[in-house]
């Protein structure tokens, strides 16, 4: 139910940023400029989303159709973004645009000349609605290549705020109030604290990645992501050691050790807010769909608080989608530009499911208060912010099953007890990848 | 014979003609009645060119891939193959394997064999077949899903544990208590074997008060009632314990507040010199009391039997049980097949054979093994060595039964190969090099295959 009333909302929104772009945009310095120039242009945009995600991208899209009078088509290109493009940028067939998830696979496919950087409108956009810490993260060698299209908030930690209130504990502010106030006290009210989700790795590097984030600070954040520092400099360990106060106690996790490792990703969000297992989950903003799903209300009964300060300032950590240009073809740019504009960035906005990191889109565009909140602390924390790291390094050391950064947190998870062996071998894999 | 032989003889004077023509093309080459010989090059064409495109041509770009580095564009000669032999990953892979064709064929063909043996006898043979032949027809990434709830550490969600901690817990019930610890600044200590010790002596007439803390007000026994301070009383060691943590917090550490309910049904023990004096639960208030202790000075103890975790099961998805526990779904899998080919062969067995086994006195178990089992061994070794072969080249299962933290352990050649290629490696190069590496295993069993064929067919 929900849903459809969602939907006519979308409708709406999308009517009237399409009138408005029509009416306001077309004489200025717009997309495409006037109704009709790119009709008859066929253009193939491939991105991973699906379902409710791709409706509300196609409806996106179609503003683009309205406005410029070209065919815009979508295709899914599943889970793995990267097993998808691969064999199509082989076959010298690959989509005009892609949409990326990591910013690794920009510099890949750069390096191997398989994108168009952006060029007039569509560099203008970056410009004009980015801070500098997003254009250089889609850009290699100073080429700019990437939009940041979609955003995704990974410092907050959801939590039940039923169970906080049986254990009468508040959010904390910081991790020793989290660790040594929070966690005990719900522990000592017969709740497990901490619901795990160590069997999809990727959710340890962003434990990892918000820690570090916060404790090390943002310089060394950038030096470690380019493998500038070791990963066997001290601050490496001092965040593990961090970590370990939480992992490390199997009384704060759900199921204790094995059952923080074995948990896979939704189902740690079911264990909160279906099971009720657990009070809290750390993961992004996009659990909310996994708790809704598992029959929580996000907003009443499914709540989250930033990720505490570990250091002096509580981390902000982002991943998101970077949109690329991969053929020449007429209209991509324009395609581009238009992605990159508020405009096309505030309509998303009002369809929900969607986090914008341009700098133009107003908080008020989001249709609800939490992505309100969440888009605020985004251009708040302004220089501050950092994408998500593990998504920055090659993918072989951070993003890959088994591998790397996956593994070595997850053997870490299931035994905490040696940090620098820890730091040990994520040296040796960063530096073998 | 010979009776049979005469009809047969009016077609067979027709075959000489033919040969002696054949014998004829032979020498002149020319003049010939059967189609030409590019005729046969003709319609071998389509299935040559198929196997050509489909399957030759992929094994020799994959040789030649191998050679080649992860952009494909630098020439780098064996050096994939150094790096699959030195890397760890493939290591374990390759150890998986080789646990897998030791163990998968060999469990799945006596399963089948013994279904195949035993469902002769019984008289809902068919219904029964059909049952074990099931999971034949559900694809092997269903299969792995249904696995992996299976396996699932929770005994509420898995299948496998529901079974263990049930029957576990007919035998030894959980404690009341599992979680119960005491509040933090308690003078309590952890005693040994066990429960917990409160710190200090008491004599008769004292009273002492005991803090635990880790039970949710939910999970209390229904007769719990709100904890009141025991009375203290002349020749008694008299107490309470009960839940220190008041709903919605607040209420002041070690004391008990208003609402705080008492810990029903909690066995103490007054400890004297070692030995357990004496004995007595807890009331719905919490409170206890020792009345019939003698003079002198003991330790109370809470019981280590209030504690006692639940049994929660086997760790199936765990580092070291997961490949056998995968190797279990293979078998759920294929044991329809190996029961069906087997049962097939058994079908071919001469009865004869068994019967005079069974008139010299042989028992069941002797006509099965020295008559059934020998005479099954040729469809036995087929049915093992495609097993093999099926074997070498598992993906699906182990893919989707191992969660993300013992991917790793689990990890099997075709896996590695996939994922170095394409899932996060993307180096093809080292990709073909173990694909190739495959390819050489599975030769043998294929070779072995073909000749049999061969020598059956001869």
């Amino acid at each position: 139910m929900p849903e459809s009333t969602w939907r006519g909302r979308g409708a709406l929104a999308v009517a009237a940023a399409g009138a408005l772009l029509a009416t306001a945009c077309s004489p200025g310095a717009g997309p495409g400029g006037g109704g009709g120039e790119l009709s008859g242009v066929e253009l193939l945009v491939a991105a991973k989303w699906t379902g409710v995600e791709q409706e509300n991208f196609e409806e996106v899209l179609a503003a683009f159709e309205q406005e410029t009078g070209a065919t815009v088509s979508y295709e899914s290109t599943g889970e793995d973004t990267g097993a998808y493009l691969g064999p199509k940028i082989e076959a010298d067939e690959p989509p005009d645009i892609a949409i990326l998830p990591q910013p690794g696979l920009v510099q890949e496919y750069a390096e191997q000349g398989a994108l168009v950087p952006l060029e007039g409108d569509a560099a203008t956009a970056l410009d004009e609605n980015y801070t500098d810490y997003w254009r250089e993260l889609g850009s290699v060698e100073g080429e700019p290549y990437g939009i940041l299209l979609k955003a995704a908030h990974k410092s907050i930690i959801w939590y039940r705020p039923d169970s906080f209130e049986e254990a009468g504990v508040e959010p904390p502010a910081t991790w020793d109030d989290l660790t040594g106030q929070t966690a005990t006290t719900l522990s000592d009210a017969g709740i497990t604290p901490f619901s795990m989700c160590g069997a999809s790795g990727w959710t340890l590097t962003d434990w990892f990645e918000n820690v570090y984030l916060s404790e090390a600070g943002p310089e060394k954040y950038d030096q470690l992501v380019a493998h500038e520092i070791p990963w066997t400099d001290e601050s490496v360990a001092a965040t593990l050691e961090t970590l370990a106060e939480v992992w490390g106690e199997e009384d704060l996790l759900n199921g204790g050790t094995d059952g923080a490792v074995q948990t896979d990703f939704p189902t740690c969000v079911t264990d909160v807010y279906g099971q009720e297992s657990a009070a809290m989950v750390f993961e992004a903003d996009f659990v909310a769909a996994s708790a809704q799903e598992a029959g929580a209300t996000v907003g009443e009964d499914a709540l989250a608080f930033p990720f505490p300060a570990v250091g002096e300032e509580a981390p902000v950590v982002v991943g998101g989608d970077i949109a690329v240009g991969m053929s020449e073809n007429e209209g991509v740019q324009e395609l581009l530009a238009y992605l990159a504009s508020p405009e096309a960035q505030t309509t998303w906005a009002g369809l929900g499911g969607y986090l914008s990191a341009n700098s133009a889109v107003e908080p008020e565009a989001y249709s609800d208060d939490f992505t309100q909140q969440l888009a605020s602390t985004i251009q708040e924390a302004g220089d501050n912010v950092r994408y998500d790291l593990s998504d920055q390094v090659p993918s072989q050391f951070g993003a890959t099953e088994g591998r790397g950064m996956w593994s070595i947190l997850q053997d870490f998870l299931r035994d905490p007890s040696d940090p620098e062996a820890a730091a040990e071998e994520l040296e040796a894999a960063a530096s073998d990848s | 014979m010979a009776t049979t032989g005469e009809p047969a003889a009016v077609p067979s004077t027709g075959t000489p003609a033919p040969a002696t023509t054949e014998d004829a093309t032979a020498t002149t080459g020319s003049g010939r009645l059967g189609p030409p010989p590019w005729l046969a090059l003709v319609f071998l064409l389509p299935a040559l060119l198929f196997l050509g495109a489909y399957m030759l041509y992929p094994i020799l770009f994959s040789i030649y891939r191998s050679l080649w580095d992860a952009l494909g564009t630098q020439f780098v000669g064996v050096q994939n193959y150094v790096e699959l032999f030195s890397n760890p990953s493939t290591f374990i892979a390759l150890r998986n394997n080789v646990i897998w064709v030791v163990v998968a064929p060999i469990v799945v063909t006596i399963a089948g064999l013994i279904f195949a043996v035993l469902t002769e006898r019984i008289r809902w043979a068919t219904a029964f077949k059909v049952v074990v032949f099931m999971p034949m027809a559900i694809s092997f990434l269903a299969s792995g899903v249904i696995f992996r709830l299976v396996y699932e550490q929770d005994p509420e969600r898995g299948l496998a544990n529901a079974v263990i901690t049930t029957v576990q817990d007919t035998f030894a019930p959980s404690a009341a208590y599992p979680d119960a610890r005491p509040r933090p600044d308690a003078p309590l200590a952890e005693a040994e074997g066990g429960g917990f010790e409160v710190e200090g002596e008491v004599a008769p007439g004292d009273t002492v008060l005991i803090p635990l803390v880790g039970v949710q007000s939910d999970e209390l026994p229904d007769d719990a009632e709100t904890a009141v301070a025991a009375e203290g009383a002349d020749g008694t060691v008299t107490g309470t314990v009960w839940l220190d943590f008041t709903r919605g917090g607040g209420g002041e550490e070690g004391a008990i507040d208003g609402s705080e309910e008492g810990l029903p049904g909690l066995e103490v023990q007054a400890v004297s010199g070692g030995e357990v004096a004496a004995t007595t639960l807890t009331a719905p208030d919490g409170t206890f009391a020792f009345e019939d202790l003698g003079d002198g000075s003991y330790t109370l103890r809470l019981a280590p039997a209030n504690f006692t975790e639940p049994y929660n099961g086997v760790t199936w998805l765990g580092p070291t049980l997961i490949t056998p526990a995968i190797i279990g779904a293979y078998l759920w899998v294929w044991a329809g097949f190996a029961m069906v080919l087997i049962a097939a062969g058994l079908a071919g067995i001469p009865r004869d054979a068994l019967e005079a086994a069974r008139v010299d006195g042989a028992t069941e178990w002797q006509v099965f093994r020295r008559v059934t089992v020998p005479l099954l061994s040729p469809v036995l070794m087929v049915v093992f060595v495609t097993l093999m072969i099926y074997v070498l080249k598992i993906f699906d299962l182990v893919f989707i039964i191992a969660p993300g933290s013992v991917q790793r352990d689990a990890n099997v050649l075709a896996v590695e190969m996939w994922r170095v290629s394409f899932g996060g490696g993307n180096d093809q190069g080292l990709g073909s090099a173990l694909a190739v590496f495959l390819l050489l295993l599975v030769v043998p069993a294929m070779i072995f295959q073909i000749r049999r064929f061969r020598r059956e067919n001869s």
